[in-house]
C-alpha cells in the first residue's frame, strides 16, 4: 500500500483511491459520481471496486426503470393472494444495506428514484408505508452513480451529486492508463476496524472549510464530506490521527471537482489570519468537547509538515482541477450549477398514473399502474364457480372472491406532454444585429407567457462559425433573462449549424416525452456552411438540408423573417421545415409573442388529438 | 427513527429558525416556505423542530390522529359519531415528507388494495395528508412539484379537510397541517397560488464567512460521531426551546393586539400593494406568536417589524422577470413607515 503521492497521482490512481475510500465507509461518504462511458476502463474500475468490497457488502445494480415497489419493498401480490394474508417483500435498498448500489444510467434516473435514494442517504433508513404495510428498515448504503451523459445537457441531478463525496471522470482514460491496484480487501477490513478511533487534528476542519471557500464550493455538504474522507483516508493509511496527506487527498478528491472559482492568493492569507482568532472562540465553548479530545491527542504527535498545511491542501486541489475548467474559469464563464431537472424524463405521453383515462389493460398493478378494481372483478367473475370448486378440496373456508394474477386490469392514462419552445436566434452581423434587441424582447415576452402556461424555454444562438446553446430547457425565468441579456451579436451566419442544434435539442426533448416547438428568428442570409466553409450558395443548401431533417423529425416550427424587407431565402427555409413563415419587417415583441402562441396551440391540439 | 440533530445546535439561519418557531406556536399562520441553496440545513431544522414539539394526545385507534379535545367539525367521521370519550394515547407530532415523485394515490389516499382483494372489503387507505394531520407536511423542492399534486394540496390546505371521491370511495377526513416547503429558486418558479398559501417565506443562504462554516461542519461531524453524546450536550438548551414553545402556545390567546399595531400592519400592506387580506392576517398572527414567544402580553410595533419581511416578501405583485428581490422592497417600506 502506498501513500497518495503529493506531487500528483494519476487519474487512475485517484479513481482507485476513491474506490478504496468508498469501500471502507460507503454510507458515510455517500458514494461516487462516475462519469464514464461503458467500456473496458469502466469495467476494470468496477471490478476493482467489487474486489475491495468484502463479501458481506453486496454490490447491487439499480436499473433505470426500477419500480417503487422493488426499490422500497411492498406487498408480494402473488404470494399474498395465494396465502390469503399479506406477505411483504423486501426492497432492493434494504437488501443492499451496508453495501454499495450501482445506479445505472444515473443521468436519466427518474425523480422518484432520486427522491427515495436521497432520503435513504440522509436518514439511513427506508420507511415503508404502502399497500397497507408500515415498516422501518435500516439501510446504510453508498451509491455509485454511473453517469454516461454525452453532453452537458444531461447531467446527474444536483440532488444526488451534492450527496456523493467523489466525482470521477474516467472518460479521458484509455486502457493503457490502467495501473496495478494498491489496495486489497484486507486493507479495507483493517481500515474499517480502525475508522471509529481515527481523530482529526484540531484545525483540520478549518483547513478544509477554508479550502472549500477559496475554491468557491458553496455547499456545506462538500466540506462535511471532505472531513469524513480525510478521516477514512487516515484509517486506510493506518493512522490514528488525520495527517496532511489525508487532508490533501480529501481536498483533491472531494473539493477540487466542485470548484467554481480559482483560489485567489489573498484569500488564503485572509483565511489564515482568521484562524487563530476563531480557534480562540471555539475554546471558550464547552460544547466543543469532541474536537477538544482530539486536540489532546495531537499534542503528542507533532505534525510532520514544514510547509503551512493550507497551502498544501490548496495546491493539491488546484492541481486536480482539469485544464479546460481553468480555461473556462479564466474566460469568466464557468458553467454554473446546471439547473435542469433530469427527472423530466418521466413526462411520457402514455402515463401510468395521471391524465385522462384511456381504457384498461391486463397488467400488474405493482409496476406503478393503478388497478381498476371493477374491471379486475369483472374479469374474475366468470371463473368464480370453477375456482371455488378447485379450492374447496384444498381449503376448509375459501375466501369469498377468488382473484388471480391474470385477472388484474390496470388503467392507462393519457397526459398532455409538456411543450418546450426552442428559440433559434440569428445573432450574426448581417441583418440581425440591429434586430437582436427586438428578438430579445420577443423572447422575454414569451417567457412571461411560459410562466403562466408552465412551458419550458430553450435558447440557441448562432453567429460566427457555430451555434451555441445559451440556455438548456428551463422554467427559470431569472436564468433565461440573464442568458438573453448576455447574448452578443456579430459575425457570419451559420444558419445550418443553428438548425442542427435545434434539431438535436428537439430530439432530446422528444425522447424525454415532451413536445418541442422550434422558433427560428433569422433573415435567412446564410453565409457559413456546415463545414465552416464560406459561400452563400453552399451555406443556403446546407441550411435547407438541415431544415428538411427537422421536418422529418416531426417538429413543429416557425420561421420569423427578421430582414428589413421580406426575403425569399427565409420563406424557402420555412417551406423546407414545413413550418409557418412569418415575415416581420418590423417585428415588435408583442406581435412575435402572439405568433408563437398560435403555433404552440396548434402543437397542443395535435398532441391531444393523437 | 434515527435521532434528529438538536434544534438549538443549528448554527445561524436565525430567520428560518424564527419562522419555524412561529409556525409551531400558531398553526394558523399557514406554513413556512424556505427558499435557498442546497445543504443549508433546511430539512435538518424542520426535523429538529418537530422533535421539540410537545407530544399530542390522540384518540386511540383513530387513523387520522384526531384530537380528543377538539370540537365536532374538526373530527373524522368515526370520532364524531362517538358519544363517550374513548381512550387516548400520546404520540409525537408527525413530520411527513412528501417526496417529489409521490403519486396522487399516496398523497390523498386510495382504495386499500390488499383488503379489497383478499377480503373483498371496500376500505380507505389514508394517504400522506391524513398522516400529516396536526403535524408538519414537508415538501422538499416544492417548486418542482407536479401541478396536479399542487392542485390537490392547495385545496386541502385551504379547507383543512381532505375529500376523496374516487374508485367508488367517498371519504372525508380532517387534514390540517403546517405546510413547510423548501426549494432552490434557480430551478424554477413556484406557482403564484401555492406561493400565496404559505404564511411565511424565508430566504436562506449558505454562510460565507469561514468561522460559521467551520462551526457548522464541526457540529455536524461531532453529531455524527456520537449522536447520543451530542444530544445530551444540547439537552438543556433544547429543553429551554421546548418550554418556550409550549408556554407560548398556552399564552397565545391572551396576547393583546392593540389597534395601532393593526393599523400599522394595514398601512404597510397598502404601501406594498399586497393582494387580499391574507398578508395582513398573517402579519398580525405572526407578530402575536412572536410576542408570546418572548412572553409578552402585548404585541408591539417592533414585533411587526421583525416578522414583516417573512410575512410579506412573497406576496408582492411582481413582474416574473424582475430580478431584484422582493426583500429589498419590503425592507424599504418598513423603514419608511416605522422610521418616519
Amino acid at each position: 500500500m502506498t501513500e497518495p503521492l503529493p506531487d500528483g497521482p494519476s487519474a487512475w490512481q485517484d479513481a482507485v483511491l476513491a474506490a478504496a475510500l468508498c469501500a471502507v465507509a460507503p454510507a458515510d461518504l455517500g458514494g461516487i459520481h462516475l462519469k464514464a462511458l461503458p467500456g473496458p476502463v469502466r469495467d476494470l474500475w468496477l471490478e476493482t471496486l467489487r474486489a475491495l468490497l468484502t463479501d458481506a457488502t453486496p454490490l447491487r445494480r439499480i436499473p433505470l426503470h426500477v419500480s417503487e415497489a422493488s426499490l422500497l419493498g411492498g406487498l408480494d401480490l402473488a404470494a399474498t393472494l395465494r396465502a390469503g394474508r399479506p406477505i411483504a417483500q423486501r426492497g432492493l435498498l434494504v437488501e443492499s444495506s451496508g453495501g454499495v448500489v450501482l445506479l445505472a444510467m444515473a443521468e436519466r434516473v427518474s425523480r422518484v428514484t432520486v427522491a427515495h435514494l436521497s432520503a435513504v442517504m440522509d436518514f439511513s433508513e427506508v420507511v415503508l408505508e404502502r399497500d397497507g404495510l408500515a415498516a422501518r428498515d435500516k439501510a446504510e448504503l453508498g451509491v455509485v452513480a454511473l453517469d454516461e451523459s454525452a453532453s452537458e445537457d444531461e447531467a446527474l441531478t444536483p440532488v444526488l451529486r451534492d450527496r456523493l463525496a467523489f466525482t470521477l471522470d474516467l472518460r479521458p482514460l484509455g486502457i493503457h492508463d490502467i495501473e496495478d491496484n494498491d489496495f486489497s480487501a484486507a486493507d479495507i477490513r483493517a481500515a474499517r476496524e480502525r475508522l471509529p478511533s481515527v481523530r482529526h487534528a484540531p484545525d483540520d476542519v478549518e483547513q478544509l472549510c477554508a479550502a472549500a471557500v477559496s475554491l468557491g464550493v458553496a455547499s456545506l455538504r462538500a466540506s462535511l464530506l471532505a472531513t469524513r474522507v480525510a478521516r477514512v483516508a487516515a484509517a486506510l493509511n493506518g493512522r490514528d490521527i488525520v495527517a496532511a496527506q489525508d487532508l490533501a487527498a480529501a481536498a483533491r478528491l472531494v473539493l477540487a471537482p466542485r470548484a467554481t472559482v480559482l483560489p485567489v492568493p489573498e484569500m488564503e492569507a485572509e483565511a489564515q489570519d482568521e484562524q487563530p482568532q476563531e480557534l480562540g472562540d471555539d475554546a471558550d465553548q464547552p460544547q466543543q468537547s469532541p474536537p477538544g479530545d482530539a486536540a489532546d491527542q495531537t499534542e503528542d504527535s507533532p505534525q510532520p509538515m514544514d510547509q503551512p498545511l493550507e497551502d498544501r491542501v490548496l495546491e493539491a486541489a488546484v492541481a486536480a482541477i482539469p485544464a479546460q475548467l481553468l480555461a473556462s474559469l479564466q474566460a469568466g464563464k464557468m458553467p454554473r450549477s446546471r439547473a435542469r431537472t433530469p427527472g423530466k424524463s418521466g413526462a411520457v405521453q402514455r402515463s401510468k398514473l395521471r391524465g385522462r383515462p384511456m381504457g384498461v389493460l391486463r397488467g400488474d398493478p405493482r409496476s406503478g399502474s393503478r388497478l381498476s378494481l371493477i374491471d379486475t372483478l369483472r374479469a374474475a367473475a366468470p371463473w368464480q364457480r370453477v375456482r371455488q370448486r378447485q379450492l374447496a378440496t384444498a381449503q376448509a373456508t375459501p375466501p369469498r372472491v377468488l382473484v388471480q394474477r391474470d385477472d388484474f386490469r390496470v388503467v392507462r392514462f393519457k397526459q398532455r406532454a409538456e411543450t418546450t419552445t426552442i428559440f433559434v436566434v440569428d445573432a450574426s452581423g448581417s441583418a440581425a444585429l440591429h434586430r437582436l434587441a427586438e428578438a430579445k424582447g420577443a423572447v422575454e415576452l414569451l417567457l412571461a407567457d411560459c410562466y403562466v402556461r408552465r412551458d419550458q424555454v430553450a435558447l440557441i444562438a448562432f453567429r460566427g462559425q457555430l451555434a451555441e446553446m445559451l440556455l438548456p430547457p428551463t422554467r427559470s425565468l431569472v436564468r433565461a433573462k440573464r442568458c438573453l441579456a448576455a447574448l452578443p451579436g456579430g459575425g457570419g451566419t451559420p444558419l445550418a449549424a443553428g438548425i442542427d442544434a435545434a434539431a438535436a435539442l428537439s430530439d432530446l426533448v422528444i425522447r424525454r416525452g415532451g413536445t418541442p416547438t422550434v422558433v427560428c428568428l433569422t433573415d435567412g442570409r446564410a453565409n457559413v456552411g456546415r463545414q465552416g466553409s464560406q459561400g452563400r450558395e453552399q451555406a443556403l443548401a446546407d441550411a435547407l438540408d438541415s431544415a428538411a431533417a427537422l421536418r422529418f423529425a416531426g417538429v413543429r416550427s416557425m420561421v420569423v423573417d427578421m430582414s428589413p424587407r421580406p426575403h425569399a431565402n427565409a420563406e424557402r427555409l420555412a417551406e423546407a421545415m414545413q413550418g409557418v413563415y412569418i415575415p416581420l419587417p418590423h417585428a415588435d415583441a408583442a406581435r412575435l409573442s402572439a405568433a408563437v402562441q398560435f403555433v404552440g396551440r396548434g402543437a397542443e391540439s395535435a398532441s391531444r388529438a393523437s | 427513527m434515527s435521532l434528529p440533530f438538536p434544534f438549538s445546535a443549528i448554527v445561524g439561519q436565525e430567520e428560518m429558525k424564527l419562522a419555524l418557531l412561529i409556525a409551531a406556536v400558531d398553526q394558523t399562520v399557514g406554513g413556512v416556505l424556505v427558499f435557498g441553496d442546497r445543504g443549508t440545513g433546511k430539512s435538518t431544522a424542520i426535523r429538529a423542530l418537530a422533535a421539540l414539539m410537545p407530544k399530542m394526545s390522540v384518540v386511540s385507534n383513530c387513523p387520522y390522529n384526531c384530537d380528543p379535545a377538539a370540537d365536532k367539525p374538526g373530527l373524522c367521521a368515526q370520532c364524531a359519531d362517538k358519544t363517550t370519550p374513548g381512550k387516548t394515547r400520546q404520540m409525537p407530532m408527525p413530520v411527513v415528507d412528501l417526496p417529489l415523485g409521490a403519486t396522487e394515490d399516496r398523497v390523498i389516499g386510495a382504495l386499500d388494495l390488499e383488503r379489497a382483494l383478499t377480503q373483498g372489503e371496500k376500505a380507505f387507505e389514508p394517504g400522506l395528508l391524513a398522516k400529516a394531520h396536526r403535524g408538519f407536511l414537508y415538501i422538499d423542492e416544492v417548486n418542482l412539484l407536479e401541478d396536479h399534486l399542487v392542485d390537490a394540496l392547495l385545496d386541502v390546505a385551504a379547507s383543512g379537510e381532505n375529500v376523496v371521491e374516487r374508485e367508488g370511495l367517498s371519504v372525508r377526513h380532517p387534514a390540517r397541517f403546517v405546510l413547510v416547503g423548501s426549494g432552490n429558486p434557480e430551478e424554477g418558479e413556484l406557482r403564484p397560488q401555492l406561493l400565496d398559501r404559505f404564511g411565511l417565506s424565508v430566504e436562506v443562504k449558505t454562510p460565507e464567512d469561514l468561522p460559521a462554516r467551520v462551526k457548522i461542519v464541526q457540529q455536524r461531524d461531532a453529531f455524527e460521531r456520537d449522536r447520543e453524546g451530542f444530544i445530551a450536550q444540547w439537552k438543556r438548551k433544547d429543553g429551554q426551546v421546548r418550554r418556550q414553545i409550549s408556554k407560548a402556545r398556552e399564552t397565545l390567546d391572551q396576547v393583546d393586539v392593540p389597534t395601532e399595531v393593526i393599523e400599522l400592519a394595514a398601512e404597510l400592506c397598502m404601501r406594498l400593494g399586497t393582494d387580499g387580506l391574507r398578508g395582513e392576517l398573517t402579519l398580525i398572527r405572526a407578530a402575536r406568536a412572536l410576542a408570546s414567544l418572548h412572553a409578552r402580553a402585548v404585541v408591539t410595533a417592533h414585533d411587526l417589524r421583525q416578522v414583516a419581511p417573512s410575512a410579506l416578501r412573497h406576496r408582492l405583485r411582481r413582474d416574473p422577470l424582475d430580478e431584484s428581490g422582493s426583500s429589498a422592497r419590503v425592507n424599504r417600506a418598513v423603514v419608511e413607515l416605522f422610521d418616519a
